[in-house]
């Protein structure tokens, strides 16, 4: 049994991995439903999602059991393979991308086998990603046209034209960092911006992309071809067209019911979470701290900013639930709240601990940053026409991205015979 | 068996499945589809003879740019099931002796000595992405630069045959 344990224990380790983190972001799906809701609810005047649980919390959990248990009728004259497939495409796919994501430097040690916070560390993982991108087209396109009706061709004839266009200017916008890291691999490019050397922090970043070495050149135009294009390959509004509600009904899934729907409605938050990650890798330091790793006494004492915003906010949840309407939040908020000030507290009392969960912190804080950013969007921002998208596509973030790489690649060479 | 010719011989096997399946379906989307298959395994192939970025853009250029324009061209043009008509006279007559020869040849090609364990073996090179565009950019700048030429005629002539039928 041991020997059989230490044979496979990489495949174990990796299972349960996979498992963990397969957990965590479809809760995190389900809770970005309810974040966006209330985001945009507030933007537009409203209250969003309060009756379910306290602050409408729970509300992911009846939608999610309200679409297992729809109807689930399959239209007639659909092609059934493809009209199976094209959910399963699309998550699948969606869920794939996060296997190569880092989403933090140090191993866990746990009975003497290290435990990366990643499941896979390839040489080329920003090109995996991108080839990634490019099938996940199929699950729009396929679904369009398999479900035998003219709102879902249409959606699905708009989602893989916008989609091929996007994925041009996503792919040139990011060849800035590329250039700067010189590798493929997502970590490397982490660590080509954390110039321990000099302790620059934020600026560091490729977003600043300052160096001591005097010429430099801010990948910012880089950043923003890269997230705009991001959004259009997400099918996110202001990029909707595919789904435009008020013009196809629902796009592509018009025709899906119940689970199958709430299939293409999580592959669609994944692949939002895969972008704030990546937008995070790429340009803002990853798991870097904005802050200059040194033992400078101010730099040491950010490294309790986690403790520093758990406790207020988890007294905050404290206060909040104590007059609370009804019961159940009564209940339920101080605990929370509880728990977050213990958790605080005890990054305070165990240093090892607290140095271990900065990165995590950082890469987490930051990729929520992004999430807001994808729903303030959506809330503030009109639909596009389509002849405006095309033309945003390709005469504007193409030829922004092209000019982008030039430059870079001219100030690196500058540089390099200086 | 070891687990790198175990997946060897399923993504080969699965390939070939496509590859039929490409040929036999009716309908075209479904031959698309298989022909995604096909080029998705071949990637896994490459990937597991150690050619990571070949692979990555076998499924980018193959599997993502180009099979998503057949299928949007499938779909745009709503092409129908195709209907069985007869064979034509040149394939009833030439097409099981060719197939035969075709076969023969290959597996003459496989079964030579010479090409058995030192054809394709796994590829150790370090950072082979970095040697790849050192190779694309240094020696084979030219022919590099004449292709892209190449597909830029191409586009132009496409442009220029779009832009004659609007007078």
């Amino acid at each position: 049994m041991t020997a059989l344990l230490t044979q496979n224990v990489f495949w174990i380790i990796t299972i349960v991995k996979v498992v963990l983190l397969l957990v965590i972001v479809l809760t995190v799906d389900a809770y970005l439903t309810w974040f966006e809701r209330k985001v945009v609810a507030h933007i537009q005047s409203r209250w969003g999602p309060h009756r379910v649980g306290p602050h409408g919390l729970l509300q992911p959990a009846a939608d999610g059991l309200k679409f297992l248990f729809k109807e689930d009728p399959t239209p007639a004259g659909v092609d059934r393979f493809a009209y199976y497939l094209a959910p399963f495409l699309a998550l699948a796919l969606s869920l794939t991308a996060l296997a190569v994501i880092p989403f933090g430097p140090k191993p866990i040690v746990l009975f003497g086998q290290k435990i990366y916070l990643w499941i896979a560390n390839p040489d080329i993982g920003l090109l995996i990603l991108f080839a990634i991108t490019a099938l996940s087209v199929y699950g729009v396109a396929l679904a369009g046209w398999a479900s035998n009706s003219k709102y879902s061709l249409l959606g699905g004839l708009r989602g893989s034209a916008q989609m091929i266009s996007y994925e041009l200017s996503l792919t040139m916008s990011v060849v800035g960092v590329l250039l700067m890291a010189n590798t493929f691999s997502l970590q490397g490019i982490i660590e080509a911006q954390a110039n321990a050397k000099h302790g620059i922090g934020i600026l560091g970043w490729n977003i600043f992309a300052w160096t001591h070495q005097g010429l430099f050149w801010p990948q910012i135009i880089g950043f923003i071809c890269f997230f705009t294009s991001a959004m259009a390959e997400t099918d996110r509004a202001p990029f909707d067209l595919p789904e435009a509600e008020s013009e196809l009904v629902a796009g592509f899934h018009t025709e899906y019911a119940s689970f199958k729907f709430a299939m293409f409605f999580i592959a669609e938050y994944t692949a939002m979470i895969t972008v704030s990650c990546l937008a995070t890798i790429l340009f803002f330091g990853g798991w870097l701290s904005p802050f200059p790793q040194s033992s400078f006494w101010l730099w040491q004492l950010t490294h309790y900013i986690p403790s520093v915003t758990l406790i207020p906010f988890g007294l905050w949840v404290i206060y909040d639930g104590i007059k609370y309407e009804t019961i159940f939040g009564k209940l339920i908020l101080p605990g929370v709240g509880a728990a977050m000030v213990a958790i605080g507290a005890a990054l305070i009392a165990f240093p090892a601990v607290n140095e271990f969960i900065q990165p995590v912190f950082w890469f987490t804080a930051k990729v929520f940053v992004f999430l807001f950013f994808y729903v303030w969007a959506r809330g503030t921002l009109p639909r596009l026409r389509y002849d405006q998208l095309m033309n945003v596509g390709w005469k504007l973030l193409l030829p922004v991205s092209i000019a982008n790489v030039i430059v870079t690649a001219l100030v690196i060479l500058l540089r390099r015979y200086r | 068996m070891s687990p790198a010719l175990l997946i060897f011989f399923v993504l080969a096997g699965l390939a070939v499945l496509a590859a039929l399946s490409l040929v036999v379906q009716r309908h075209p989307i479904h031959s698309a589809l298989s022909l995604i298959v096909v080029m998705v395994c071949l990637a896994g192939l490459y990937l597991l003879i150690g050619a990571e970025f070949v692979a990555a853009v076998q499924i980018i250029v193959y599997g993502g740019a180009i099979m998503v324009l057949f299928v949007f061209v499938i779909m745009l043009l709503n092409v129908g099931e195709e209907e069985r008509t007869d064979f034509s006279k040149l394939a009833k007559f030439a097409g099981l002796p060719l197939a035969l020869a075709l076969t023969a040849s290959i597996a003459a090609a496989v079964v030579k000595p010479d090409l058995g364990a030192a054809g394709v073996a796994r590829a150790a090179i370090p950072n082979a992405t970095a040697q790849i565009s050192s190779m694309l950019f240094k020696e084979f700048v030219y022919p590099f630069e004449l292709t892209s030429f190449l597909i830029l005629v191409a586009i132009m002539g496409a442009l220029v045959l779009a832009q004659r039928e609007k007078k």
